[in-house]
């Protein structure tokens, strides 16, 4: 089951550039929660801050509270163990190119030392299922590498993977922007059964994507969260001004 | 968009103009140089090597007999005799030399490239490598013959070996790390995002992404030092007689090679040509075992 986040006064810099000013903002559990803003706002590095990727980056840092259910991320856990509870899909597919199939599912459980035979197969499978990629690849697990598949396969792959390690977040970094639009719709699809089991943040440049997918949308620009309400009211009666000038194109 | 109809407009490329066709036999003619210009260089490269092989070929291949692979060196004057000591020497020396160095090599290109990028430390083992990759093989004979064999006031296999890893390192390291520098940034975020410990991120992703590379750059240095003398000199010494000792001096096919070739015996000069020949075989079959070994486990459409 997914469980909601409390973000409260997050700043975020990478060397000296303030990339998030005071973001505060609650992401409801179980419900896929949409980011959308100009590029270079911040979005990218928000979810990155969610998870504790952003700190991989040497020059980088983060103050804040990011609080998942009663964990406080910065404080309560070590960033591994944050990461295996918040799973992450990039914007491009990243399958590790030397695994096969079976291999890139499993590997977040690999790669932490899980050997058991049985359950590893079976989290190969409900995993792919879920990712709705099973039906295409289960004659191949073990004998394609990852990389030999399509960009849409390979997405739908990374989130396989992600599922695989049991996160009770998933964080979506432009899951769809690298993808034709039939693997768009199709991963479209899978937020929207996933977001029953695991609480969803998905960051996109495409609107209507956010509009589909999502019950609530969060508008950023320029390192600030400027609204946050149900995806409905932002993009029929939004509040602010630039909110409602991104969202018709006068912007961005 | 303009609104006028396409064939009003002045097109960047009409291809049917004079200029262009003139161009086009220009570029083409262009290709066909540049083609031949690179077929000429690879052939150039490859026709030495080809052309010692045939000629060790023709003087060593009619010295070739069982006896060489199975007896050791003959005394002087009698006929006969073989290299099975320095063959089995050579191989343990390498066997210690690869043991040490591949290790060492490839755990300092790691930290180079994964943990101390931009560091003081990594800077001055990345100097150091390409320092120690410059030095004369007799000067790293003469500096093992003095840290160890003087030390250990004897020659012996385990000194030679060290010698030789340690001329193994520097190549390997830095193979490592231009390899590990191709492994693109995604697939270590990908792991990393999944809660996979950096090291082991380090280990079981980048380092088997970029294992074929790695592979090679090991290949390249033990090749580079199975054909080395001058460090065997002063450290493994070289031995007329079995020996399996590492506390003692060993025979090695380079060293048995420079004795044959230095003598005046014409028994020997033959000796030594056949050494050369068996000593190239080995490096090439120990360079395709591993290649097809490290091939094996590759799947389809992996990049």
């Amino acid at each position: 089951m997914g469980v909601g986040i409390l973000v409260e006064n997050l700043n975020a810099w990478y060397g000296s550039t303030h990339t998030l000013q005071d973001i505060n903002l609650h992401i409801p559990a179980n419900h896929a929660t949409a980011l959308i803003g100009p590029s270079g706002c911040g979005k990218s590095t928000f979810v990155r801050c969610l998870n504790r990727m952003h700190e991989t980056n040497p020059v980088a840092r983060a103050t804040g509270v990011v609080k998942m259910g009663e964990i406080d991320i910065y404080k309560d856990a070590s960033p591994v163990e944050i990461r295996r509870r918040l799973g992450m899909v990039f914007q491009r597919p990243n399958p590790f190119p030397t695994m096969s199939i079976y291999d890139n599912v499993i590997s977040g459980l690999k790669l932490n030392g899980f050997r058991n035979r049985q359950i590893l197969d079976e989290t190969v499978e409900r995993s792919l299922k879920q990712a709705a990629l099973w039906e295409e690849v289960k004659d191949d697990l073990k004998k394609k590498s990852g990389a030999s598949l399509s960009g849409g396969q390979q997405q739908r792959m990374c989130i396989a993977r992600a599922l695989a390690v049991d996160p009770e977040v998933l964080l979506m970094d432009e899951p769809a922007s690298a993808l034709d639009p039939v693997s768009t719709s199709k991963i479209e699809d899978l937020i929207f059964q996933l977001k029953s089991q695991y609480t969803i943040v998905i960051v996109t440049h495409n609107m209507q994507q956010a509009a589909r997918v999502a019950e609530n949308t969060g508008f950023f620009l320029n390192g600030k969260m400027v609204e946050f309400d149900s995806t409905h009211k932002i993009f029929t009666n939004p509040r602010d001004k630039r909110t409602e000038d991104y969202i018709t194109g006068r912007f961005g | 968009m303009s609104t006028q109809p396409l064939s009003n407009q002045r097109r960047p490329m009409d291809f049917q103009s004079k200029s262009m066709r003139i161009n086009s036999a220009w570029r083409s003619a262009m290709n066909y140089l540049v083609s031949g210009l690179s077929i000429l260089a690879t052939i150039i490269v490859i026709l030495p090597l080809i052309a010692i092989l045939f000629y060790l070929v023709y003087k060593g291949a009619s010295s070739l007999n069982l006896a060489f692979f199975t007896h050791i060196p003959a005394p002087v004057g009698e006929l006969g005799g073989g290299m099975a000591n320095s063959i089995v020497g050579s191989a343990i020396v390498l066997l210690l030399a690869s043991l040490m160095g591949i290790p060492i090599g490839i755990a300092a290109g790691v930290y180079l490239a994964e943990f101390g990028r931009g560091t003081a430390l990594a800077n001055a083992v990345r100097f150091t490598a390409d320092v120690l990759n410059g030095v004369p093989s007799i000067v790293m004979g003469i500096s093992i013959y003095s840290l160890i064999v003087m030390q250990q006031k004897h020659f012996s296999a385990l000194a030679g070996g060290v010698a030789l890893a340690i001329m193994m390192v520097p190549t390997i390291t830095r193979t490592t790390e231009e390899m590990l520098a191709t492994v693109p940034h995604a697939i270590r975020e990908a792991a990393l995002g999944l809660g996979v410990p950096k090291w082991r991120t380090a280990v079981s992703v980048s380092l088997r992404t970029a294992s074929p590379g790695i592979i090679t750059g090991c290949m390249l240095a033990f090749a580079r030092v199975a054909g080395e003398t001058a460090p065997l000199l002063f450290t493994a010494f070289g031995n007329q007689f079995w020996s399996f000792r590492l506390d003692q001096p060993i025979a090695a096919l380079p060293l048995q090679i420079y004795v044959y070739a230095i003598s005046p015996y014409d028994e020997w000069h033959r000796l030594a040509w056949a050494g050369s020949l068996v000593l190239i075989v080995m490096i090439m079959v120990s360079v395709t075992l591993v290649r097809i070994f490290a091939n094996r486990g590759v799947l389809k459409g992996g990049s």
